[in-house]
């Protein structure tokens, strides 16, 4: 089956079984290794891309439903050069420790701030519900209020 | 005289033992009731609330702004809630892991515009007569007439969704409402083509 997307900016096609998980796509036949497989089951957001700007678990993701969409990782989060306030502020905070869980909850944080721009703990609370086993939660709760404000400056 | 002693003492044993056996106390006074009885056949209201009120169904319907899941209608995992739109947060919609379709691989079930009926049709604690009167009451359903009604709940593919739910995270197939499509299909149609009566709560 063949299924047309943008994926990060750019025009591409798969010839692929349509039930194939997005996840499996992005990281196996296009080759973009920052989004994460953890539990297969839309359960832990270490796979989390956007489609369409919604963030979504895409190891339950069938790519036939990214057909004509937009679906941007976090290899294409920055503009060019520029990093996206999530990556200057998980830098700024130092957030990771393993790091494998990261791409996901980043994803998770640009969409929250997008629609959310000034975030409350109990908005975090609510929308950022990812698995990390290293438990770098409070040092990313900071990270997300920081991404909050560098989005605000820069806006 | 000494040989039939023992053959007449076990023949009347055995008879004891016939009539003893043979009786279960009560007295029959006509044919056995099991096989001159009709089957019940339930009223169309009967069978449709038996599958508004199956978990199925009811998971989505809650009162409060938290889904259900599963087949012990617990809390919906991860702190999952209902949203300004019914269809969940900010960065975390239904749509994050629902889909138009079920996955069989992740076990995460899907059907088009996947999300929590309004609050005004909250069913939890409901009983089938108030749950059929919310149903038919348009301040409630959307403001739907009665033919909109039997078009939501015989066409739209969510409603649908609950005769092929799927399999759960760890491959079981979900359990299904008691009725099978057609027959709910058919047994909306009866109900609401006769009036779509709700009968007096005994």
């Amino acid at each position: 089956m063949k299924i047309s997307f943008e994926i990060n900016g750019e025009s591409t096609s798969v010839d692929v079984d349509g039930n194939t998980p997005l996840l499996w796509v992005v990281r196996d036949t296009l080759g973009l290794k920052g989004t994460k497989f953890g539990c297969g089951k839309a359960a832990c957001g270490a796979c989390t891309l956007h489609v369409d700007g919604v963030a979504v678990r895409s190891c339950s993701y069938a790519v036939r439903f990214a057909h004509g969409k937009s679906v941007t990782t976090i290899e294409g989060l920055s503009q060019g050069n520029e990093l996206h306030p999530v990556q200057q502020a998980w830098t700024e905070e130092i957030v990771p420790q393993c790091g494998y869980c990261q791409p996901g909850f980043m994803m998770a944080t640009a969409a929250l701030i997008d629609r959310i721009p000034n975030p409350t703990d109990e908005d975090i609370d609510n929308n950022i519900v990812n698995v990390c086993r290293c438990a770098t939660y409070y040092r990313m709760r900071k990270a997300i209020h920081r991404a909050a404000e560098i989005n605000s400056q820069k806006s | 005289m000494r040989l039939k002693t023992p053959l007449i003492f076990s023949a009347v044993s055995f008879l004891l033992l016939v009539i003893v056996y043979s009786s279960d106390g009560s007295e029959k006074t006509g044919p056995d009731e099991t096989y001159i009885q009709p089957p019940q056949v339930d009223s169309a209201f009967e069978r449709v609330m038996s599958v508004v009120t199956h978990q199925r169904c009811m998971n989505c319907h809650p009162t409060d702004d938290f889904p259900r899941q599963s087949e012990d209608s617990h809390i919906h995992r991860f702190g999952v809630q209902r949203g300004p739109e019914n269809h969940g947060l900010a960065a975390l919609q239904c749509g994050s892991c629902h889909q138009e379709a079920n996955n069989l691989s992740s076990g995460v079930p899907g059907a088009p515009h996947w999300g929590l009926a309004p609050r005004s049709m909250g069913w939890q604690g409901l009983d089938k007569f108030e749950i059929a009167t919310a149903m038919l009451d348009r301040t409630k359903n959307g403001n739907r007439s009665l033919a909109e009604v039997e078009h939501h709940l015989t066409e739209d593919p969510l409603v649908l969704w609950v005769f092929e739910p799927g399999v759960n995270n760890e491959g079981m197939e979900r359990e299904k409402p008691p009725l099978s499509k057609d027959e709910w299909v058919s047994a909306v149609k009866e109900w609401i083509a006769s009036g779509a009566e709700i009968p007096v709560k005994e």
